[in-house]
């Protein structure tokens, strides 16, 4: 199991390269400097000479190729999480995962033969986002520490404040590709103020999608606020939230001065991009965050396992519904003194 | 059975329709009665466009992301937005807008000619025909996507990866103008003036253009220029009359 956790980490850290890649495509706007897919100017897409790889095309190309090389780790991580992950929804995401990133490539290629169509482009900035959110939820629940720590808290204020934050973030994370893929990024030339005002004196609708995303940004760092200033309240000794709800804080504000150098700077590629895995960043810690803020109701759909993958016995908070499999049978029981135990065992 | 071999027959009747509907309308032939212009008593439109003020300089294109581009401007390039001579503007594409009322034109069939060399477009700017074609050519020894991103005519992006490769293409409706791009090269662009009738030019040689073998009649010449915009003049030409005219643009602050 731990060979599959640092597996899963070299994937979700594979996938913040990827985002950057495909940051880079969109803030070089050589989306459609390839113009064919799946093939490149009708090379087969491995074989496409590396002297050609000139231009927007050095950014599209590398994109298809680090895309695919995910892809290849998602299949592995899959079949891996498949076979090694005793807990059933936990394989099913690996295959989520891998549903994704097919249905990823896909829009990519489309959004190629379409021609670049928003909604289509906004779509694969999207999926790309959850793809990611997918695979560190994977990472974090093949992670020793979910499997043997002690248990998590039980909060319902904060499995709303953190979920409505990670849900605020994505939504702040699509507005900024809806920007992006619409060609909002200088609609207001200006930060930050908007025409030298705080409301833009004119509307049109690059300006009000571009303040949307403005506006999305004070609403999502309110929410990263309180969010950290209730963990720091209420559950200051926890370590596991509150450093992921610190480095919230900490992303949000890096995020906010990358907004405004994006501006400044009027859409310079590498800043844009920058832009851009640190939002994903800020997404990734929001929901680690709100998912140990659900680690109580998820652990009551599995078992407690040792890091090396052998159930073990130990207190829970609450009766624990074991569903794990063992020899390739799943047991589903409310007692978990008895479902702890592999098959057999208890016989 | 009939009900449903009709129903499949409509079903592939209705989707070669929606195909087609993406396709470009050929040109279609003259009417029974078409109006032709009678060359005998046509008249003329030539002119000047000028720039009041400083041209701004055009800033410098860095080509570093290709080495054969660099190969072929060993003493490097500049964007071309601003070709001035003497304070006449040249790469202003001027062209009748409207007052030729129902005369009909037949297309040149002769291919207009656009050609990628140097890792620019050349021409800069230039006039095509609906449904004329468009020959795109490709002269150098690297990569290149012609992407046309016209807004009423169908978008196009195809890629011309070997030297001596052309594409043909036609536009079927009026637009002007219809910008083209290279994504591989992000400084390529060019301009191209889609229209129906042959009342168009591009200023050169010291901004001049014009307008021959048009009949007589009130119309509206519009001058377009890619950082500028356009003006527009009312321009009133009897039978055989030659008639000049100015255009000044007023340089940018």
């Amino acid at each position: 199991m731990i060979w599959l956790h640092r597996y899963t980490k070299l994937v979700a850290a594979s996938t913040v390269l990827l985002i950057a890649a495909g940051g880079m495509v969109t803030s070089t706007g050589s989306g459609l400097s390839v113009p064919d897919w799946p093939n490149t100017y009708g090379w087969f897409m491995f074989s496409f000479p590396m002297d050609k790889w000139v231009g927007g095309i050095l950014y599209e190309h590398s994109h298809r190729l680090i895309a695919s090389t995910v892809g290849l780790l998602t299949v592995i991580l899959a079949i891996w999480t498949w076979r090694v992950d005793p807990r059933p929804w936990v394989r099913k995401l690996g295959f989520a995962a891998l549903g994704a990133v097919i249905l990823q490539g896909l829009l990519g290629g489309l959004t190629v033969l379409l021609l670049l169509p928003p909604a289509v482009s906004i779509g694969h900035a999207g999926l790309a986002q959850l793809f990611f959110c997918i695979t560190l939820s994977l990472a974090l629940f093949t992670s020793r520490s979910w499997r043997t720590a002690e248990p998590g808290v039980d909060d319902p204020t904060l499995r709303r404040l953190a979920t409505a934050t990670t849900a605020a973030v994505y939504v702040q994370i699509l507005l900024g590709a809806t920007m992006r893929h619409t060609n909002a990024g200088l609609a207001i030339p200006t930060f930050p103020l908007a025409f030298g005002h705080v409301l833009p004196p004119i509307w049109t609708q690059a300006i009000a999608i571009h303040f949307a995303h403005r506006a999305g940004a004070v609403f999502v760092t309110a929410g990263i606020l309180a969010t950290a200033f209730y963990v720091r309240l209420h559950h200051g000794s926890r370590r596991d939230l509150v450093r992921p709800a610190m480095l919230l804080v900490v992303l949000v504000a890096v995020q906010i001065v990358l907004g405004a150098f994006v501006v400044w700077s009027a859409l310079q590629p590498i800043i844009n991009t920058v832009h851009v895995v640190n939002g994903a960043m800020v997404l990734g810690t929001s929901l680690v965050l709100t998912l140990r803020s659900y680690r109580n109701s998820l652990r009551t759909v599995e078992s407690r396992v040792s890091p090396d993958g052998v159930p073990r016995l130990g207190p829970g908070p609450s009766p624990v519904i074991s569903a794990f499999r063992t020899e390739g049978q799943v047991g589903l029981s409310g007692d978990r003194t008895r479902d702890a135990l592999p098959k057999g065992t208890h016989a | 059975m009939g009900f449903l071999r009709f129903s499949a027959l409509m079903a592939i009747a209705g989707f070669a329709a929606a195909c087609g509907g993406q396709k470009q309308a050929a040109p279609s032939g003259p009417p029974p009665n078409a109006k032709r212009v009678d060359m005998a008593t046509a008249g003329k439109v030539t002119g000047r466009v000028m720039l009041d003020g400083a041209a701004p300089a055009n800033p410098p294109i860095t080509m570093t992301s290709d080495p054969v581009c660099i190969s072929q401007n060993p003493n490097g390039a500049t964007f071309e937005s601003f070709v001035v001579d003497n304070g006449a503007l040249e790469n202003v594409f001027v062209y009748v807008k409207d007052g030729l009322g129902d005369y009909y034109f037949d297309v040149p069939a002769d291919p207009v000619k656009l050609d990628q060399h140097g890792c620019r477009y050349v021409p800069h700017v230039l006039g095509v025909r609906a449904g004329q074609p468009l020959a795109i050519s490709n002269s150098d020894d690297t990569l290149h996507n012609v992407h046309a991103l016209p807004n009423t005519n169908p978008e196009f992006n195809k890629g011309q990866q070997l030297k001596g490769m052309v594409d043909t293409k036609t536009f079927a409706a009026r637009e002007v103008m219809v910008p083209f791009k290279c994504d591989v090269h992000g400084w390529m662009h060019a301009y191209v003036g889609v229209l129906d009738h042959p009342y168009f030019a591009v200023t050169h040689d010291g901004g001049r253009f014009e307008l021959k073998n048009l009949p007589a009649g009130t119309y509206t010449v519009e001058a377009w220029h890619e950082k500028l915009g356009t003006l527009t003049q009312r321009v009133t030409i009897a039978p055989k009359e030659s008639k000049e005219i100015t255009f000044t643009f007023k340089a940018p602050a």
